[in-house]
């Protein structure tokens, strides 16, 4: 279609001069931005692709859905359409995100075959003549291609089907190249001979540490988030990226995040070179190591907490705070370990459980309306008869927070069993008006 | 048999122990409970401060072990630092802990996902010390895995508590197992203490402390954690008489 057919077709339409270098310049910047954000291992995929590689990146996201979906939000935040695809191998994961038409698409390890086995042969990157040739044959899907014997496919279109069938399905290395960060502090060692045991590998994995921490505090900064890229014989990159909870230049700091997983990296027929760098810094003035009267009651607890954000992931690391509201499930706030404290406090008059149940559980109960405790209740089978209670504590609902909370009520009271455990209970509702709430009861909490 | 009694064979023996014992351990002391009737009971006077202890709830509690860990936070209450408490179930509810004298901005959360995952963070905290103490809700606790709690704590002097609690009630025979722990505690809820009129008094507890290393076992019944973590003794336990002597208690336990 000509442009002057498709402005009589569509008045408004705004277009563009096609400019290959800019786009290419666009791309690079988008896997700058990837590169600093998301992984190590960023190469751009004219002319309209982006490669990362998240293996060993994407627990500090919460996981690999997690990740995907902050990654398409953000570039729909700035306008950029996408389709993501994670997958065992970028042959697998270009031909989902192009030709499955879903924007989002996580394939389980292991599910290649039965994800791909749909899809045109074009998605495997092969030429449109060759898939045109496939296709004359009978073979329109990849799962047609799988099925298909390899000899005579070879005889007929090459090598190329074939091999490129085998990087998506992870049975051929494919190797993704890279891009460097241009402002990023970084140091980089080649091997003459390849490393092939763990120590030797621990004791240069440090003396690089020992480097970028001297280059760091050239510089007057602190390392937040390090990458270590491993290149194996064969032209294999394999990365690891950590995070800390504060800024730092300490070696020993690295090497207690970077032990445990450098243990486990596949290192094949030996690492050939190796390459360590800031990727995220913070300024980070010099300080006094240590003094003679350090005592251990004013251990900084940085380093573990590093430790254990490693372990568990960031999310899952938290102080919790007070926050106010009536409301017992939203009194309480996740901030991060190192935020500094803030001065809101829970009210000490009313007791409250040590275990709170989330969402509440509804039970049976016999009580008389409207503000009478239950006289007994059942909870997961076993009946328990209230010998004694307190309440109701009444609890409005937060009327700024929304419209089906304008007049919503609950009671809440403290009933004591037989055996002397104490449960917290409520209503929904006032106990007078269904307008109030359901009137149907739940237990909420422990106490102990 | 009373503790005033002079015994110089079981003294000496006790201090030939102590020099045969753990290479490198440094004298961290104890912690009191500030309740002359139970701080008596142990040998140094309070509960030790760097080692494991194990703690668990009884009764209906076994699952949710809500009265445990209200000791434990009463306990930590009276330690000063950062707090870690590791847990696999986030269903522990903050202005409680307040409410037993730990202050909120003491305690950082760890949640672990895995049973194995909890274990290690419990001994990577404990192993790096500066910290009031750390907790952890663990359901399975092997011999081998308590020795090794129980040699980091030693080592950076820092209280542990193992905060038994598990999914289902035939899984609590595990609390049975011999381990490594200095201490074991079982904390049941009894009936509140009765009030005139109507309403819930001050909970009560019964605190068997089932076992303990260098020293006999012994029960209490309590009145909970009040807002600086402090037990009460209740009045009607004076006189009780002991339901076990320690002697016959150590050696089933």
């Amino acid at each position: 279609m000509s442009l002057a057919h498709a402005s009589a077709i569509f008045g408004q339409l705004t277009h563009y001069e096609f400019d290959p270098a800019e786009d290419a310049a666009a791309l690079e910047r988008l896997a700058q931005w990837a590169l600093r954000r998301y992984s190590p291992i960023v190469m751009p995929d004219p002319p309209a692709g982006l490669v990362i590689d998240i293996t060993g990146a994407s627990h500090l996201y919460g996981g690999e859905t997690d990740l995907v979906t902050d990654l398409r939000q953000r570039l729909l935040n700035s306008r950029i359409a996408a389709h993501v695809c994670v997958a065992d191998t970028w042959g697998a994961a270009h031909a989902v995100a192009r030709f499955s038409g879903q924007g989002v698409f996580c394939i389980p390890s292991g599910g290649t075959p039965e994800a791909l086995g749909s899809l045109p042969t074009e998605a495997l990157r092969l030429d449109p003549d060759l898939a045109d040739g496939l296709r004359r044959v009978g073979l329109e899907t990849i799962g047609d291609l799988m099925t298909t014997p390899r000899g005579p496919l070879e005889l007929r279109f090459g090598p190329e089907p074939g091999r490129r069938l085998d990087q998506a399905l992870g049975r051929r290395p494919d190797l993704i190249t890279p891009i460097q960060a241009p402002e990023r502090i970084e140091v980089d060692r080649h091997f003459s001979d390849p490393i092939l045991t763990s120590d030797i590998l621990l004791q240069e994995v440090e003396r690089l540490s020992r480097s970028l921490c001297e280059a760091l505090e050239r510089r007057s900064l602190g390392a937040l988030e390090i990458d270590l890229l491993t290149n194996a014989v064969g032209g294999e990159w394999n990365a690891l990226r950590v995070g800390f909870s504060s800024p730092t230049r300490h070696p020993e700091r690295f090497m207690r995040l970077l032990k445990d997983r450098l243990q486990k990296t596949d290192r094949g027929f030996g690492i050939e070179r190796l390459h360590l760098s800031a990727s995220r810094s913070a300024p980070l003035i010099a300080q006094q190591r240590e003094t003679l009267t350090s005592s251990p009651q004013v251990l900084d607890i940085g380093p573990l907490l590093d430790v254990l954000e490693a372990r568990t992931g960031k999310q899952r690391l938290y102080r919790i705070q007070a926050v106010e509201s009536d409301c017992p499930e939203r009194s309480v706030e996740r901030v991060s370990p190192l935020e500094p404290p803030n001065r809101a406090r829970w009210d000490p008059r009313w007791p409250r459980p040590a275990r709170l149940l989330e969402p509440p559980d509804p039970i049976e109960t016999i009580a008389l309306l409207p503000d009478q405790p239950p006289v007994q209740f059942t909870w997961k089978g076993v009946r328990r008869r209230v010998l004694r209670a307190d309440g109701p504590e009444r609890i409005h609902g937060e009327w700024i927070r929304g419209q089906d909370e304008w007049m919503s009520v609950r009671d809440y009271f403290s009933v004591e069993d037989e055996t002397g455990e104490r449960y917290w209970l409520f209503r929904e509702g006032d106990g007078v008006s269904l307008e109030t709430g359901s009137h149907r009861w739940f237990l909420h909490g422990i106490f102990g | 048999m009373p503790p005033s009694l002079p015994r110089p064979a079981l003294d000496d023996l006790r201090a030939r122990i102590a020099r045969i014992g753990p290479v490198g351990q440094r004298a961290t002391g104890v912690l009191p409970f500030g309740v002359p009737d139970i701080d008596r009971r142990f040998p140094e006077g309070g509960l030790p401060l760097s080692g494991l202890h194990e703690v668990a709830g009884g009764g209906p509690g076994t699952l949710h072990a809500a009265a445990a860990a209200l000791f434990v936070a009463g306990v930590m209450a009276r330690s000063a630092g950062h707090v870690i408490w590791c847990l696999t179930r986030p269903d522990l509810f903050a202005p409680a802990l307040a409410q037993a004298g730990l202050d909120a901005d003491r305690v950082i959360y760890v949640e672990a996902e895995r049973e194995a995952a909890l274990l290690t963070c419990f001994e990577d905290s404990l192993r790096h010390g500066g910290l009031g103490g750390v907790v952890a809700e663990v359901a399975k606790l092997s011999m081998v895995a308590s020795r090794r709690l129980q040699l980091a704590a030693e080592a950076s002097g820092t209280p542990g508590f193992a905060l038994r609690r598990w999914r289902r009630h035939a899984d609590a025979t595990d609390f049975g197992h011999p381990t490594a722990a200095l201490t074991r505690w079982r904390i049941s809820a009894l009936p509140s203490t009765p009030l005139e009129g109507a309403g819930i008094g001050r909970a009560r507890w019964l605190v068997e402390l089932i076992r303990q290393r260098n020293g006999g076992s012994a029960d209490f019944i309590v009145e909970a954690c009040d807002a600086t973590g402090r037990l009460g003794l209740s009045s009607n336990m004076a006189g009780r008489p002991a339901v076990a002597t320690p002697w016959d208690k150590q050696a089933s336990a």
